[in-house]
């Protein structure tokens, strides 16, 4: 259980820096699929950084199980929108993947078996030897996606995960995180600023306000599972919710630029 | 013209620059070279004499010894130094002016007050070139490791990898190329100072024997010494770059995948 109590995040002077968060409060947990989504620059990376221990917030508290987090939880893996950089060049597919595991008490078989058996889920199984930069972007966020998968943990952060890749392939890897979640029984929050990726994953959606960042709004999602890239998307209630969040976000982003907030991501 | 034709071109004049190079010399010592420039053949007499294999240990194993310790002696540090400086900023300001001070110093002004403060033996050669080779070392791997990608630590920070793996297997890994391009710079370097550290108050050496060659007035002699100094340098060029090619061969492939 991931819990934020009033959290808010002020950059530079702690009197009149710039507030990017503001008095945020939600928990998550549970296996669920949370997806944030808000108009660029209003501080979703931010509150993901937050969430990973990363960031310290200014005010306000946050409990991963019950406990303060002071630096990044056990719990909690990352996969982060760069992926040719949070992937070390120099070490090959496997050797990426296990790197987070060398420091727990694993036999050497174990440890080979997470590894395996994270690349199978991800659909990379025969590329353990090959080194990231041999593969096309799709695949190394893949190996990415494999390398928190094998951390185990209790909720795997994405953000933006797929921002940078082409359609076709960020379709095939939204099904990917759909099934893992299902395989891996982890909690998973997805940061995106795409609207419909924002539905179509997720059990809930939380809809981000402009600058400082709040939450807008709290939007269940109960379209029927397994989804399907053609199927859900067509149903109305899809459209309704597409068009209610689209609505929200465009009068977010209208006042953002009223009042001369500006964008930085 | 077709491209066979060329490579075949490019080939036969590779081969044949070296060997018109070498003509050329030879005509020039044997006509018109004079006293300082001896005739080729005389000098690869000398050099037969002298470094198939009769001096190589009395010359060349104290030159190299001295050369590959102060070297590396400078990597050690430099890499060590240069990772401290690079993950901490303010320290790193602080540093800066004096490390530029110091790597302004030419470094042949040392050789009096190595000699007075460590002595004429071998130590205080490889001191003076270490001293001089672990500058660059030192501001590349600072420059390396302080412009580590942020996503990179992050990750790390993320994962728990522990503070040692991070420095190995992290930190040093991605400053490499930066480490390699610094640790180029001062190979030369490290040959220059050990022959003129070995030029004054030595007894042995090659920078030793050239000298005691001219003075001696065996011109031969001291053009042999020249010639294995170049031989050797060209060789040690070779390795190095056999070495980085290996443990950098990650990064040629991601530069080359990011074009």
């Amino acid at each position: 259980m991931l819990t934020l109590n009033g959290v808010s995040k002020r950059y530079g002077d702690p009197a009149d820096g710039t507030l990017a968060v503001k008095d945020l409060s939600f928990t998550i947990g549970g296996g669920e699929i949370v997806t944030i989504v808000g108009p660029s620059g209003c501080g979703k990376t931010t509150v993901l950084k937050l969430m990973a221990g990363l960031l310290a917030p200014t005010t306000g508290s946050i409990e991963v199980d019950g406990r303060a987090v002071t630096g990044p939880p056990e719990q909690i893996a990352l996969v982060f929108q760069d992926y040719a950089n949070s992937l070390y060049p120099w070490m090959s597919v496997a050797d990426n993947v296990a790197f987070p595991l060398r420091r727990m008490r694993l036999t050497r078989d174990a440890r080979r078996q997470r590894v395996s058996h994270a690349l199978e889920s991800v659909g990379l199984a025969g590329f353990s030897d090959r080194y990231p930069w041999q593969l096309s972007g799709g695949m190394q966020q893949r190996v990415a996606i494999a390398r928190g998968l094998a951390y185990q943990p209790k909720i795997l952060l994405m953000d933006e995960p797929f921002g940078a890749l082409d359609a076709q392939t960020r379709a095939d890897l939204e099904d990917l995180v759909m099934t893992v979640r299902d395989e891996f029984d982890v909690t998973i929050v997805f940061v995106t600023h795409d609207i419909d990726e924002s539905i179509y994953l997720a059990d809930r959606v939380l809809v981000m306000g402009p600058r400082p960042t709040f939450i807008d709004e709290d939007v269940e999602v109960d379209l029927p599972k397994p989804r399907d890239q053609l199927l859900t998307k067509q149903l109305p209630e899809f459209g309704r919710m597409r068009a209610h969040i689209y609505r929200n976000i465009k009068a977010s982003s209208q006042l953002m630029a009223k009042t001369g907030a500006v964008p930085t991501t | 013209m077709r491209r066979g034709t060329r490579n075949g071109l490019y080939i036969a004049a590779e081969v044949l620059v070296p060997v018109l190079v070498v003509v050329g010399v030879l005509v020039f010592t044997n006509t018109s070279g004079g006293f300082y420039f001896p005739p080729l053949q005389d000098v690869l007499v000398a050099f037969q004499k002298n470094w198939l294999f009769a001096r190589i240990p009395v010359d060349v194993v104290p030159s190299l010894v001295r050369l590959l310790s102060g070297y590396l002696i400078a990597v050690v540090l430099g890499v060590l130094l240069g990772i401290v400086l690079g993950r901490v900023p303010w320290l790193r300001r602080q540093a800066s002016p004096i490390i530029e001070f110091l790597r302004a110093i030419p470094p042949p002004a040392l050789l009096p007050f190595t000699i007075v403060a460590i002595g004429v033996d071998s130590s205080a050669k490889v001191a003076l070139i270490a001293f001089v080779c672990i500058w660059p070392i030192l501001l590349n791997t600072m420059d390396g490791v302080s412009g580590i990608e942020p996503t990179m630590s992050e990750t790390a920070r993320v994962y728990h990898i522990p503070t040692s793996d991070d420095l190995i297997h992290v930190q040093l890994r991605a400053a490499s190329p930066q480490i390699f391009a610094g640790m180029r710079t001062a190979l030369p370097l490290a040959i220059i100072l050990m022959v003129i550290s070995e030029m004054v108050a030595s007894t042995d050496g090659l920078g030793y024997f050239v000298l005691q060659a001219q003075r001696t007035f065996a011109l031969a002699d001291m053009w042999s010494g020249i010639l294995l100094l170049g031989i050797l340098g060209y060789l040690l060029n070779l390795v190095f770059t056999l070495i980085e090619r290996r443990v950098l061969a990650w990064h040629r492939g991601a530069r080359a995948a990011a074009r």
